[in-house]
């Protein structure tokens, strides 16, 4: 018989998915080298988080085929595999979305997820960002086969800052990760189990730490939305410049996205990558701290650098023009002085966008009587 | 080249079009020439169309009957128990064409919820008549019932500023405060369910 020899493990994997093949470092996940060639062969995912240590394996939309697990065994694997849990092979054959398999699977996925999820998306501030809704558009059916009363639960006011609306949370874990290490003390998770499991303070104790609005930027649904910016306006009518300001914190990178509608700053966010997660800078996840994001609402805080890139396809991107040049006023140089003589003066009949009321100055959502004084 | 161009041109000066008609270039007959008969034939015509139905309408007085998919001045809806639809979810502002629409949300207070139907409503709505070109697609991107473009057109007005249309203008009347009013806006129509 002969010797069996032991090879050295080769420095780079061979995989490939969806028939585009990539050589990447041991022990990446599939879902990393998919996302390391980009585009369409990415899988979806709702609960993995680079950023974020154990995060992941929970969600199943990032479900992949592994025609053959390696060039040592190129036997199939039995079952659609979490891309985000599994390790590349050398020589792994994955299909994502040559599968019809994993787009059956993945539509079923989305199914129950949305089992429970409200489709309240004209009232949710999350709408147009929300990670579930693309899911949902792309990979899902029309229509739902459920019948029965989708669970409810009593709202709870977890502190001033951030919302919890907990018939929307998909139970993706993310915010729990973040508070574990990101924040230094804990003070919420996950209670009950099944369907009854919910997100919630011990004891409705409200989450004070510094670096708690973190858990909105990684909530891929609007379970956990900014309370400063509730009811302002909807996401896709505020203008996303990237901004930066020396943070007195140093865990704080100070490297931010404005919401801006005209100059009033709306909404602070951490600035996301293409996978909507939170951007690295210098290898360090840019993670912002609460006087950042709810602190600093004036455009004199911040040191605008230009518009963030939002994808075209983004319904964010709808009405922000790049590079617009305001025409000369020449009517004044033509009259001799003399300006245009105003028909109508838009804020003498409008009461939208009344320059005396400044949203972005009041801490929570407007109600009827923030309209009434002016 | 030049001369194939003319060639080309010459044989089809004749076929441009098939509408073509010669002109006459007869002689007059001596009916023709008579002049008068022409020109009883004419008042004949004439006279005629005194004795038919007058195809015009004296409008402001009298109005011609509207489609049902006429798409005119808009309406803000309420549901049954006069609570406003619209949540201000913005999805008739970004539809519009024109860039007519625009609102501020608020979130409805304790105590308001016979006044809207959700916890999110619009504190201002606002249309510019000047801007909307009643295309109708606020209408189809309305995923609350709210928005519905209605069988009237906006009346002339000799100033800018009256065609600015706010909440006021544009919602129904309460059926559960003003039934008459609410009776009368709704005049023969039946809902389609």
């Amino acid at each position: 018989m002969a010797e069996e020899i032991k090879k050295e493990p080769p420095s780079t994997f061979k995989v490939t998915i969806d028939n585009i093949t990539i050589d990447v470092a041991p022990g990446t996940t599939v879902l990393n080298a998919a996302r390391i060639i980009g585009g369409d062969v990415t899988p979806p995912a709702m609960c993995y988080y680079s950023k974020l240590k154990g995060s992941g394996g929970k969600c199943r939309t990032c479900l992949v085929e592994v025609a053959a697990g390696s060039t040592a065994d190129p036997r199939p694997m039995p079952k659609l595999v979490a891309s985000c849990r599994t390790t590349v092979m050398d020589g792994m054959i994955v299909k994502n979305i040559t599968s019809d398999k994993v787009k059956d699977a993945r539509a079923g996925v989305v199914e129950f997820l949305l089992l429970n999820h409200p489709l309240d998306c004209p009232i949710c501030d999350q709408a147009g960002e929300c990670h579930l809704q693309d899911l949902g558009y792309e990979h899902g059916k029309e229509g739902t086969r459920y019948e029965f009363k989708r669970r409810t639960f009593e709202k709870e006011d977890i502190g001033p800052y951030i919302q919890l609306h907990m018939t929307r949370c998909i139970l993706c874990y993310r915010c729990t990760y973040v508070a574990d290490q990101i924040t230094n003390k804990r003070v919420h998770g996950i209670l009950d189990r099944g369907e009854h499991s919910e997100i919630s303070t011990y004891i409705s104790k409200a989450i004070d730490n510094d670096f708690s609005g973190n858990m909105i930027d990684v909530c891929p649904v609007g379970a956990l939305t900014d309370k400063t910016f509730r009811f302002k306006n909807r996401v896709w009518f505020t203008k996303p410049v990237d901004a930066h300001r020396n943070c007195e914190n140093p865990d704080c990178c100070g490297k931010t996205t404005l919401w801006l509608r005209g100059d009033e700053v709306f909404r602070v966010t951490a600035r996301k990558d293409e996978w909507g997660e939170v951007q690295s800078f210098d290898g360090k996840p840019g993670w912002i701290c609460n006087t950042c994001r709810f602190g600093k609402k004036k455009t004199a805080d911040w040191e605008v650098e230009g518009l963030t890139k939002i994808s075209r396809h983004s319904v964010i991107s709808q009405g922000k023009y790049d590079g617009l040049v305001m025409p000369k006023e020449t009517v004044t140089e033509v009259m001799g002085g003399r300006g245009p003589k105003l028909l109508m003066h838009i804020h003498d009949e409008s009461g939208v966008n009344n320059p005396a009321i400044d949203l972005s100055k009041i801490n929570g959502p407007a109600h009827s009587d923030t309209f009434d004084k002016v | 080249m030049r001369n194939f161009l003319l060639a080309v041109n010459t044989k089809y000066m004749k076929a441009l079009t098939n509408r073509v008609k010669e002109v006459d270039r007869r002689p007059m007959t001596l009916m023709e020439r008579a002049y008068l008969p022409a020109i009883f034939k004419g008042m004949a015509i004439t006279f005629s169309h005194m004795f038919k139905k007058a195809p015009t309408i004296s409008y402001p007085e009298k109005t011609r009957p509207f489609s049902p998919v006429f798409r005119g001045l808009h309406i803000l809806n309420r549901d049954e128990e006069g609570r406003e639809n619209c949540t201000a979810c913005g999805l008739c502002a970004v539809a519009c064409p024109a860039e007519a629409i625009t609102m501020e949300a608020a979130e409805r207070k304790p105590g308001e919820e016979n006044l809207y139907r959700e916890e999110k409503y619009a504190a201002k709505y606002e249309i510019n008549m000047l801007r909307c070109i009643f295309c109708g697609l606020c209408e189809e991107a309305c995923p609350k019932d709210a928005i519905y473009l209605s069988e009237t057109f906006a009346p002339a007005n000799f100033q800018r500023k009256g065609f600015i249309y706010g909440k006021e203008d544009l919602l129904i009347p309460n059926p559960v405060t003003e039934p008459e009013a609410y009776a009368k806006a709704k005049g023969g129509r039946v809902a389609l369910k």
